[in-house]
């Protein structure tokens, strides 16, 4: 379980998050979604402690990773696997190094079974034979099923989606987003994802929040955000730009 | 207005200290809790040592040779022609072979240890390192550290030996210095003091070039804008730091080896 209290974070003197409160139960399968530079992705790497807030807390089954120092961390990270908006492989290994690379860094299986762990992990994103190539060789939707390979191969309990759909043509977002329902389906984890694809955030999740204004505006089943008659959610969900609006930002 | 802006700067300058001792401390800290990838170790004292040996051969070579050459036209008046050796082998042990390989090293190495880590920070690939459960000291600051600490000595002793051959060749074969003479005085002046002396030296530079740049790359702001400057920095830094460190190590050694 996943809460988060009271979060504020500000870059300079703008604050991105100004209070934001929630909570993930294990298991589900929620959407974040809001405007671009709206705090979502900021949001999402407070969940995994790569942002440390200035003020507030995150909980991840009750324990605060705001009073842990980096090492201390770690131990709370094994429990996640993120998928980061531009896959960030390591562009400097190949594609078995950076699926197999927890397994290498923890020195517990054998090159076989390593072998075995990664085809297994690239079969479940429908990518074979592909482990000598290195990042740059790849597609952007063949790069993100990499990533989902290299952050499903331990068997998180939690996986993290920054924007997984962003840069991709419709049919492999679509299928990216397959893969994450599956995923979500066959091993039972936590799915975290923030968009502001609304088709994809149709496919992926069983719950949306709405992040407005640095707080989380609206929250509810799936079905109940996208159909929402609030004008604020049914603006931004169905694309519309407000009569009064200013500006394009 | 000038207070203020000092002020800043000297805030600015002790922040920078403070993060450098941190990510040195990180780095002892995760030598002594856990052992270090011998892959990436080789790996980087290949690129650092052996992909380094033509730029700090050269170095070497032409350091000897223009000190060979001036130290002869000036001991030339005085009839001193065969101390030249002596000069050469004690400079360049010494002083002139640690500072020069080094500030070498720190321009081919630290500008690329601060542009591969500052490019990997802002494609989110450090980030993907802490989701790894990795610690990028453990994975990127250790292997680099431990082989610049290796590597910068030996590159320092090659360095210095091809220098003084080099200054032998110019001196003995091209000014016309008795071969023998040079070679004994060289022999005689230069203590074994002077060899470890500069050898200690460069195992210190090649520790800070490696910390500077790491802590460069890691702290590199978004953009390629900020890897150029990460990159600008880390070669800046390390040359100032290896010609003052310089000064006070030669203080320091001299009184503790020669009294």
């Amino acid at each position: 379980m996943i809460e988060v209290r009271d979060l504020w974070k500000g870059f300079g003197p703008q604050p991105v998050l100004r209070g934001t409160c929630l909570r993930i139960e294990k298991g589900e399968a929620v959407v974040i979604i809001g405007r671009s530079g709206g705090g979502k992705s900021v949001l999402l790497k407070h969940l995994i402690a790569l942002l440390q807030p200035d003020r507030g807390q995150v909980l991840v089954e009750g324990q605060d990773l705001c009073c842990l120092d980096e090492r201390q961390l770690l131990q709370v990270r094994r429990k996640f696997g993120m998928l980061f908006q531009m896959a960030a492989l390591f562009d400097s290994l190949t594609v078995y190094e950076n699926v197999s690379f927890v397994l290498q860094r923890e020195r517990r299986h054998t090159e076989a079974q390593m072998r075995k762990l990664v085809a297994e992990a690239l079969e479940m994103v429908e990518l074979r034979g592909i482990e000598g190539k290195k990042p740059g060789e790849l597609s952007g939707g063949m790069r993100k099923r990499v990533g989902l390979a290299r952050a499903i191969i331990y068997r998180p309990e939690i996986l993290l989606y920054d924007e997984p759909t962003t840069g991709l043509d419709p049919v492999a977002g679509a299928r990216i987003d397959q893969l994450i329902h599956r995923v979500w389906e066959q091993l039972h984890v936590t799915s975290i994802a923030v968009t502001h694809d609304m088709a994809s955030a149709r496919r992926i999740s069983k719950r949306i929040l709405m992040l407005n204004e640095g707080v989380i505006y609206a929250d509810g089943p799936s079905a109940d955000i996208l159909s929402s008659t609030d004008p604020v959610v049914h603006n931004f969900v169905n694309g519309i730009v407000p009569a009064d609006s200013q500006s394009f930002a | 207005m000038v207070v203020p802006i000092l002020q800043q700067r000297v805030r600015y300058l002790f922040s920078e200290l403070g993060e450098l001792a941190h990510i040195a401390g990180e780095a002892i800290r995760s030598l002594r809790h856990q052992r270090p990838s011998w892959r990436d170790f080789v790996e980087q004292l290949h690129f650092i040592g052996v992909k380094s040996q033509s730029v700090v051969i050269t170095t070497g070579a032409a350091t000897g040779m223009v000190l060979c050459a001036q130290t002869y036209f000036q001991f030339h008046k005085v009839k001193m022609d065969t101390a030249t050796g002596a000069v050469v082998s004690v400079g360049m042990c010494s002083e002139l072979g640690p500072v020069l390989a080094c500030l070498m090293i720190a321009g081919r190495v630290g500008a690329a240890m601060a542009a591969e880590l500052g490019t990997m920070k802002v494609t989110e690939q450090i980030d993907a390192l802490r989701t790894l459960a990795t610690h990028p000291v453990d994975y990127l600051v250790v292997p680099r550290l431990l082989a610049a600490t290796v590597a910068a000595p030996l590159l320092t002793a090659e360095a210095v030996a091809v220098g003084i051959f080099a200054s032998w060749m110019v001196g003995a074969h091209l000014l016309g210095i008795d071969s023998a003479y040079y070679v004994a005085n060289m022999n005689r002046y230069t203590a074994p003091a002077d060899v470890v002396t500069g050898l200690i030296k460069a195992t210190l530079f090649g520790a800070a070039i490696a910390v500077i740049s790491c802590y460069k790359g890691l702290s590199c702001q978004q953009g390629a804008e900020g890897v150029g400057k990460a990159t600008t920095e880390a070669v800046v830094y390390s040359s100032i730091t290896v010609l003052v460190a310089n000064f006070f190590l030669t203080l320091f050694l001299t009184r503790l080896f020669k009294g």
